[in-house]
């Protein structure tokens, strides 16, 4: 076993060995070996990005499907918000939920209901004097896992909250197990997810030792059958829905307005999060709370989700403003569990886990920045990614690390060619002594 | 030992010096809150040069147990050190202070940052700043 689990996963037939997945990682986590894309583990923050860059879909996420349910007497749905934005909003939210009963679910459970206690959690949490700030939001696990690798320095600023789902799922889980005497294993709690890392979180988790979530399974995966379930729900069927406060969730902006966080920032894109962060590091960025989502748009932009982006986004606003009028005309509060903290409490801290030393022994590390250096003026710097590693300065780390070797640049090869044939040339017009004809004959 | 020529006034490149320099700290496996520290004071040296200087030099040297980090600058040079070190105080110009720089914590912060500091200053010549962090 592995140290990491991970859910992005290559087909290696289908990888043409290309350079668009390289290019794009955000944490230079792949490299192209023997004609294919291979993942550094350790690197690895399960972001999607490189599913989302694939033109040959080599890249996926291992998520489970429909038919783990069998091994389970009870099964919850807890669907993302960001379902929501995958169906017109014509069609109302008790039938987008509703359809998941229809595909096997014995029930089905909002987890923007679940959106809405972190938002009471956040905002209690962000009123607290020993909040570090800029507090961070860690209800994006590809976002927790950058800070992880690339800003260890910031761990602290995380806000030590579980995410929605795991809310989600030790509220139901519990309850389930109690009113229907069933023991915990007996119960499946599935996540409906837009994004690949939310698999890694429940089979690794980030703040908690087990998930209470037993596994996830991709919108994508199922978008068929729900298209089809939806057409035949009857319009009254009766699931509930969380108040457009937890739903907004799935937009990028939607955490921030829900925790009515004054002084924020809302950052989308895995590689704008990363450029912000760095200047977070730098203490440049004075704000209480940061709102950072590893795709564009937020969760309805994740790798997993069917619909456009934009389309999405469109269809999500258009449901939020019905959403906002019937939760108004109900004079619907926002659910009120009354949630202790043990259901939103990390059980344990997150640890660092940098990538960027290069040994373990500081003064072997010094040499081979040194080399690195050296080695790295001697490259092309085109950043073209033939050799199979993302840039030049990949490269060069590459070669100090044992891992290549500098022909592997097409250029240097080139090079190394040309000197070899105009060597044979010069060879090649050499003449023995004896044939040679002497000037001074 | 790493040298950078900054230009003052050439925001295009504003903080590359001392991202490069952080980068190699943690290439080197410097603890990651000492990283910051450095990448902060080099922050802060590197930005004041290009706010206020003509010209200068940021010198990164590494050690296994220490970073120094050294900026001298041609420019206008500091009038009252005492009253710049104070948190707040700035000289610098509107334009400036509209991008959201010159906020006067630059010196207090490299100060707050460092195990040693060092400041001299003749107006109308130059600054020059000496850093001294240690990694433990």
């Amino acid at each position: 076993m592995s140290e990491y689990f991970h859910s992005v996963r290559l087909t290696p037939e289908r990888c043409k060995g290309c350079v668009n997945c390289i290019k794009r990682c955000p944490t230079e986590a792949i490299r192209i070996r023997g004609g294919k894309a291979k993942i550094t583990e350790a690197r690895c923050i399960d972001c999607g990005e490189c599913i989302r860059r694939c033109a040959n879909r080599a890249k996926t996420a291992v998520t489970d499907s429909l038919d783990d349910l069998k091994d389970y007497k009870y099964n919850v749905a807890l669907p993302a918000p960001s379902l929501y934005s995958q169906f017109s909003a014509d069609v109302p939210a008790n039938v987008v939920l509703c359809a998941l009963i229809h595909l096997g679910f014995d029930e089905v459970f909002d987890v923007a209901l679940g959106a809405e206690i972190v938002s009471d959690a956040t905002v209690e949490y962000l009123r607290r004097p020993d909040a570090k700030k800029p507090a961070i939001s860690s209800a994006c696990p590809a976002v927790v896992r950058l800070v992880q690798v690339k800003f260890p320095e910031l761990i602290d600023n995380l806000i030590p909250l579980e995410a929605p789902v795991e809310v989600a799922a030790r509220l139901i889980r519990s309850t389930r197990c109690r009113e229907l005497g069933l023991a915990p294993e007996e119960i499946g709690v599935w996540f409906i997810t837009p994004c690949p890392a939310k698999m890694t979180a429940f089979k690794q988790p980030l703040g908690a030792e087990k998930s209470s979530v037993t596994g996830a399974i991709g919108i994508s995966q199922i978008y068929g059958e729900l298209l089809k379930a939806v057409a035949v729900v009857p319009r009254d069927a009766n699931c509930q829905r969380a108040t457009a406060r937890g739903v907004g969730w799935a937009l990028s902006g939607g955490e921030t307005s829900a925790a009515a966080a004054a002084n924020s920032m809302v950052i989308d894109e895995i590689h704008n999060v990363s450029d912000v962060l760095e200047q977070v590091a730098l203490g440049k960025i004075k704000v209480d709370f940061i709102e950072a989502l590893a795709c564009s748009g937020g969760c309805i932009g994740g790798p997993l989700t069917v619909e456009n982006r934009f389309v999405a986004e469109h269809r999500m606003h258009q449901r939020l403003a019905k959403m906002r009028a019937e939760d108004e005309a109900r004079g619907a509060a926002p659910a009120q569990y009354h949630p202790d903290s043990s259901l939103t409490e990390y059980d344990r801290t997150i640890e660092p886990r940098p990538i960027m030393r290069l040994d373990e022994d500081i003064f072997k590390a010094m040499y081979k920045v040194e080399q690195m250096e050296k080695t790295l003026r001697k490259l092309p710097g085109l950043d073209c990614g033939s050799c199979g590693s993302p840039n030049c300065k990949a490269l060069a780390e590459d070669i100090v690390q044992g891992e290549a070797v500098e022909t592997d640049c097409i250029f240097k090869l080139r090079e190394r060619v040309r000197d070899l044939a105009q060597e044979m040339v010069g060879l090649a017009a050499k003449l023995p002594p004896s044939l040679e004809e002497r000037e001074d004959d | 030992m790493l040298d950078y020529v900054l230009k003052g006034g050439d925001f295009d490149t504003a903080g590359e010096a001392s991202s490069k320099i952080k980068r190699i700290l943690q290439q080197i496996g410097v603890r990651s809150d000492v990283i910051r520290r450095i990448a902060i004071s080099s922050y802060e040296a590197e930005m004041n040069v290009i706010i206020h200087a003509y010209s200068g030099v940021l010198r990164a040297s590494i050690y296994p147990d220490r970073t120094e980090l050294s900026v001298a600058d041609e420019g206008p040079g500091i009038a009252d050190i005492d009253l710049a070190m104070q948190e707040g105080y700035s000289t610098a110009a509107d334009h400036i202070r509209e991008m959201g720089f010159g906020a006067g914590m630059g010196l207090p912060n490299m100060a707050r940052c460092s195990d040693e500091f060092s400041i001299n200053s003749v107006a109308g010549e130059g600054t020059k700043i000496n850093i001294l962090i240690r990694h433990s």
